[in-house]
């Protein structure tokens, strides 16, 4: 077994696909969102939409982090990039987000030292080969990164650096999407749950979304097969009354999640109180920062930022994107004003943002069989 | 609720105008050079086609082709030139040295014409410890001898510690265009076949690896190698029924695609099952998130070929050294025109867009 062939074979993918089609009642059109960046990614990739009928339709909700961060905070990661000294480390994704003046690429090409870093150990070895530098980690991610932060700075504890701190603008999955399903103008009809965030969360924080909301969710791998399946199961749920939370990615998610991330994650950091999210604004304890014992490894106590909470753009609609109200190509200025090459949200910037895929990939108009 | 009808025919005005867009000429507008301009996609198509040649105001500049033609007494030249600012200067597979000639030789051969001579410039770091360089001038003399290339001039600069990166090499290559040849990026029709000389992803990913910035340990080499005889087998066995061919260098296979798709005015599909990568090519990519159509690759090329030679040019293909897993992995279409779909190996259909921007760290 190669892990990867297996999930992508198309035999058995049509044969999943003939399931669905047998589990979808006529007429009743569905609704079915995915909360994670990387299943909007694997859609698009390995075009899913065809294999679906057309009245069943996957909405893309807000789990890309790189998506969510306001432009305020990207401008506050580049007055750090700016300063003396500073060399300032982020992800890929990161560096195209649009601020209100620019992004980390543009700060980059004016002559602060910004880095590319594939994990935050990455900036550490950066901090310990530059000792007369400050090295500053800007922190993004779900859940899903939130662990390896956490044991980088307790790395950076451990060996008594002075020149290393972080930026943390780490998100958690649950707040945002209790936002979504309180939010009048949506119409779910259940949930395929992301997929890294529980391999350290556990399938257990989505117990609320049948329970609360009468929802089911099915928590999904990314192969194309794992997609598949999950929607599969969800429709199976609907059609039989049933409403709970299913592990499509048993071989990945364990039901408790991973404890020994979960307490380091609790060492290090607490929850503020309220963080602003680009289109769905501030939601309470939905942000983590470090904790009073690490402050002193916190980029926002060591540097001083504007801190400024910028509008997003008029014309912007991620945040209804982002909601799944509406489609990419529904926002005003999708593919015209907001193009990958000159984004004007984070929708467009981020690999994983919906509108970026559908721009990509989803362009291609397909018949698709109605039932 | 908006009705499903009129909510379709917004979507299809969109889908128009990406379209249009597209179809236009780029601009330039950036206030600054980033590295997105180097990456050979998107940004990079903006500031040729909308800074340089509008300034430099040629016909034959304009055809943006890999080699231009020079007639001189009734005798077809091709020319080109490259430059080569690679890091690490050594990787598995090769160095900078054999890229730079056979980068140039290949820009060349992919023009149809045969490669004659080399100019080499040298641009050297203060500091550079003469057993590198010496290391180098090798590479670049054996590359020279294998690909039947003379290297007859060059230039050697140095600047100070801090610049070029320990070396880097500009060429120009001068090559005699082949009678045999008929090739043109606007020539590709509709039912033509699409041809790959071998599997892709390789020297960009190996560039990658080798800068250690992952821990990743594969086996994987540099590709590079003159793709001459590749040309002339081609050439030999279908000449005027080639289109165009096309080194798939920085971009990759999915950018030689999508530039010659807008060049002709037509559409391509790629059947993905059918394009040869190496497993350990296809693990890494995977593992690092990248796409191997968009890796760069220094030995291998895209082969736009009429119908009814496409099976004789596969034929010849695999019988050169090295192109044993040459495969045919599409076709040339109408509709839409400008695009490149992509039939997956699950079954759906998706676009294979232009990069915009360049994840990899600069490759050659």
């Amino acid at each position: 077994m190669k892990f990867v062939d297996e999930f992508r074979d198309p035999e058995l993918g049509r044969a999943v696909s003939g399931e669905i089609l047998s589990l979808v009642e006529p007429g009743r059109h569905y609704k079915v969102m995915e909360v994670c960046g990387g299943h909007t990614h694997s859609i698009y990739k390995y075009g899913i939409d065809d294999l679906l009928p057309a009245n069943v339709e996957l909405v893309h909700g807000p789990g890309c982090p790189v998506c969510v961060i306001p432009m305020g905070r990207v401008d506050d990661g580049i007055a750090i990039a700016h300063e003396d000294g500073v060399i300032f480390t982020c992800f890929g994704d990161m560096m195209r987000v649009p601020g209100s003046n620019g992004s980390l690429m543009d700060a980059k090409a004016a002559g602060a030292d910004i880095r590319m870093v594939y994990s935050p150990l990455d900036a550490l070895r950066i901090a310990k080969q530059n000792p007369e530098r400050e090295v500053v980690f800007f922190a993004i991610g779900f859940e899903t990164t939130a662990p390896s932060t956490a044991l980088t700075l307790k790395r950076a504890r451990a060996e008594g650096l002075k020149n290393f701190s972080v930026m943390c603008s780490h998100v958690t999955i649950v707040p945002p999407v209790r936002a979504l399903l309180e939010s009048p103008d949506l119409r779910l009809d259940g949930f395929i749950g992301p997929g890294h965030v529980s391999t350290v969360v556990g399938a257990r924080p989505f117990e609320f979304i049948p329970a609360d909301y009468g929802r089911p969710v099915v928590i999904a791998g990314f192969e194309p097969l794992d997609i598949l399946q999950a929607i599969q199961m969800i429709l199976r749920q609907l059609a039989t009354g049933r409403c709970e939370v299913e592990n499509q990615y048993k071989r990945v998610v364990p039901y408790e999640g991973n404890l020994r991330a979960l307490e380091v994650m609790a060492e290090v950091f607490e929850l503020r109180p309220h963080f602003e999210w680009r289109g769905l604004g501030f939601i309470s304890h939905s942000g983590l920062k470090l904790s009073a014992a690490y402050s002193e490894l916190d980029a926002e106590e060591r540097f001083a930022v504007p801190g400024v909470r910028v509008a997003d753009p008029k014309a912007c609609q991620c945040g209804e994107v982002l909601k799944g109200v509406i489609k990419p190509w529904e926002c005003k200025v999708f593919g015209t004003a907001c193009t990958p090459e000159r984004p004007i949200g984070t929708c467009m910037v981020s690999s994983e943002g919906a509108c970026a895929a559908y721009y990509n990939f989803g362009r291609f108009a397909r018949e698709r069989e109605v039932v | 609720m908006t009705d499903p009808a009129v909510v379709s025919e917004r979507e299809q005005k969109i889908l128009g105008i990406i379209e249009t867009a597209r179809g236009k000429r780029a601009k330039f507008r950036d206030e600054r050079i980033n590295m997105a301009h180097g990456a050979g996609g998107k940004a990079t198509q903006g500031l040729i086609e909308g800074l340089l040649a509008p300034a430099f105001a040629s016909a034959t500049l304009d055809e943006l082709a890999d080699a231009a033609t020079i007639t001189v007494d009734d005798v077809d030249l091709a020319i080109t030139t490259d430059s080569y600012v690679v890091k690490p200067l050594r990787f598995p597979g090769g160095s900078i040295g054999e890229l730079a000639v056979n980068g140039t030789v290949n820009d060349l051969a992919v023009s149809g014409a045969r490669p004659l001579a080399l100019s080499l410039s040298l641009i050297l770091e203060e500091g550079l410890a003469a057993e590198a360089l010496k290391a180098e001038v090798e590479a670049i003399a054996r590359a020279a001898r294998e690909a039947g290339v003379e290297i007859v001039t060059g230039d050697t600069k140095v600047v100070e510690r801090g610049h070029a990166d320990g070396m880097y090499v500009c060429t120009t290559g001068i090559g005699r265009r082949d009678p045999r040849a008929r090739l043109s990026p606007a020539a590709l029709r509709p039912g033509d076949r699409i041809l790959l000389s071998g599997s892709v992803g390789e020297h960009g990913t190996a560039i990658m690896l080798a800068r250690g910035e992952f821990d990743l340990d594969a086996e994987i080499e540099s590709d590079t190698r003159s793709l001459w005889p590749v040309v002339d087998a081609l050439l030999e066995a279908a000449g005027p029924e080639i289109r165009c061919l096309r080194d798939a260098t920085r971009g990759g296979v999915a950018s030689v695609l999508n530039e010659l798709a807008r060049a002709s005015g037509v559409a391509m599909i790629v059947r993905e099952r059918a394009v040869p990568v190496r497993p350990e090519v296809a693990g890494a990519a995977e593992i690092l998130g990248i796409d191997p159509m968009y890796v760069a690759n220094e030995g291998k090329l895209v082969a736009f070929v009429a119908a009814d030679a496409a099976d004789r040019a596969l034929a010849a293909l695999k019988a050169v050294p090295g192109c044993e897993v040459a495969a045919e992995i599409g076709e040339v279409r109408t509709e839409p025109p400008g695009m490149v779909l992509v039939e997956t190996s699950f079954g759906g259909k998706r676009v294979m867009d232009q990069l915009v921007g360049d994840p990899l760290p600069r490759i050659c």
